[in-house]
């Protein structure tokens, strides 16, 4: 019985180890393709826009980053409710490993975002909506990275993280809506970039495969944080073994 | 449980907390004297300009009553963790959600009130108009139950850690986020509709919303902050 436990957790791991390493190369290469299509064909290619000219080029950076941000959070959402439904080991790990992954996207969109703003709205930052909830999202994920990092037991971290996550989630909705709301009382006219007229193709297919590069770049670095947790905990449990021995 | 005994238990917590912060003293005092010191900061940081004051007079009442309340809330679950009073309560056949509640509630009777009940006089000292002051402390009666339920979940899931008190701010901040811009709409929006004559608006959108995030809160905080409480003293 006592030997049944640990196979049991470590089934899981297991079959995600052999996985992961068949599919890495792969999706690394997927990634590389992807990015280095879209980042040549939106930087050289599509044509300057007609309004914001030859600087609009750094949506094809900026757009797909703002857009992980909130993918890699609904991944870490997914992951912390199944963690806390069926205490799934892996799951905590998934959680775990998106949360630096999102929090850099995030970073990553909001900087982007404020060298677009310099010569489109002739400042780095504005308390537009947009931005503004992105700052929050920010300071959630590093909340969430925090709380992970303080508390020693894993177990215990990845139950009281995985809370974390879910109370984020929802509240996450609830500060964009208020956000939103506190936006349109102090700016009405607020600048909107993307959501004007549709976008013509040859702006959106670039686009989108910068989007879907960046897509396969965070699933391959997520398997790659996630092997390496893996790893960490066989090493902790082979240190217990030795300590025990 | 029977309806009457659980109802009798939420009594009686509620009551051992009033009580034994009143006995003890400087708990509460502390935050409220905190929250005096980040008001009285504000001239010296932006000029006593006394109409500049009264106009960012609600906000700064409202961030530094965030941040005094904050200060208070790694002792809402700690001290009765510590002392283990917590083991023995799991004991009892009160739901764990419920003794939640009833610890917030008392916590919200003795950190919350005090500093709601100084907000007068800090608000004279920003110089802040009598019928602003009057719609300032209408949202912190109603949007202060949100901030204890919501640091509820911070303090539950901290616990267990050696001076957590950073650490909660920081999980917790975010998600004041929405109570602080809907309370200081509610009063930037009354201050319009007095100077256009129409006065009170108790159906106000930026109130009714302040409303519903302390319900949300009231809602889901005990559950969350029971389920972190629950897992560190497994």
């Amino acid at each position: 019985m006592i030997a049944m436990v640990p196979f049991s957790a470590l089934a899981n791991p297991h079959r995600f180890m052999s996985f992961s390493d068949r599919m890495l190369p792969w999706m690394g290469w997927l990634t590389a393709l992807l990015l280095v299509t879209g980042f040549i064909w939106g930087l050289f290619f599509a044509p300057p826009d007609y309004q914001m000219g030859e600087s609009a080029r750094i949506m094809f950076v900026h757009v797909p980053s703002a857009w992980l941000s909130m993918f890699a959070y609904a991944v870490l959402a997914g992951a912390s409710l199944m963690s806390l439904i069926w205490r799934h080991n892996l799951a905590d790990m998934a959680a775990k490993s998106a949360a630096p992954l999102g929090a850099a996207f995030t970073f990553l969109g909001l900087v982007t975002g404020a060298l677009w703003g310099q010569p489109m709205w002739g400042t780095f930052w504005e308390w537009d909506a947009r931005p503004t909830s992105m700052l929050v999202l920010f300071f959630i994920y590093l909340g969430y990275i925090a709380l992970w990092e303080t508390i020693e037991d894993q177990q215990k971290a990845a139950r009281a993280a995985a809370i974390l996550a879910i109370v984020g989630s929802i509240n996450a909705v609830i500060v964009k809506f208020s956000v939103d709301w506190w936006n349109t009382l102090h700016q009405p006219a607020s600048l909107s970039r993307l959501d004007a007229p549709a976008m013509h193709w040859s702006f959106w297919v670039p686009l989108l495969i910068c989007a879907l590069g960046y897509t396969m770049l965070f699933l391959t670095l997520l398997f790659v944080r996630m092997r390496t947790e893996v790893m960490r905990n066989r090493i902790r449990r082979l240190r217990m073994k030795q300590v025990g021995a | 449980m029977s309806q009457v005994s659980m109802r009798k238990g939420l009594r009686s917590l509620i009551l051992r907390d009033v009580k034994g912060a009143a006995r003890q003293g400087t708990g509460g005092l502390q935050a409220v004297i905190f929250f005096a010191v980040v008001i009285t900061l504000v001239p010296f940081g932006l000029g006593p300009d006394t109409d500049l004051l009264n106009r960012i007079a609600p906000g700064m009442i409202w961030i530094a009553l965030v941040l005094s309340s904050l200060l208070t809330l790694d002792r809402l679950f700690q001290v009765d963790f510590e002392d283990g009073t917590f083991d023995l309560l799991t004991l009892s056949p009160i739901p764990l959600e419920v003794i939640v509640l009833a610890k917030c509630l008392s916590h919200w009777l003795t950190n919350a009130l005090p500093l709601l009940l100084v907000t007068p006089l800090l608000g004279i000292l920003l110089n802040i108009d009598l019928s602003a002051l009057g719609m300032v402390l209408v949202t912190l009666v109603i949007g202060t139950p949100a901030l204890t339920f919501i640091g509820a979940i911070g303090a539950a899931l901290t616990v267990g850690v050696r001076r957590g008190g950073l650490l909660i701010a920081l999980l917790i901040m975010p998600l004041y986020v929405p109570v602080v811009i809907f309370a200081v709409g509610a009063v930037n929006s009354a201050r319009l509709n007095i100077a256009n004559g129409e006065g009170l608006i108790f159906t106000e959108p930026n109130l009714l919303f302040l409303a519903a995030l302390s319900l949300f809160g009231l809602a889901i905080g005990p559950l969350a902050a029971a389920a972190g409480l629950r897992l560190n003293l497994s």
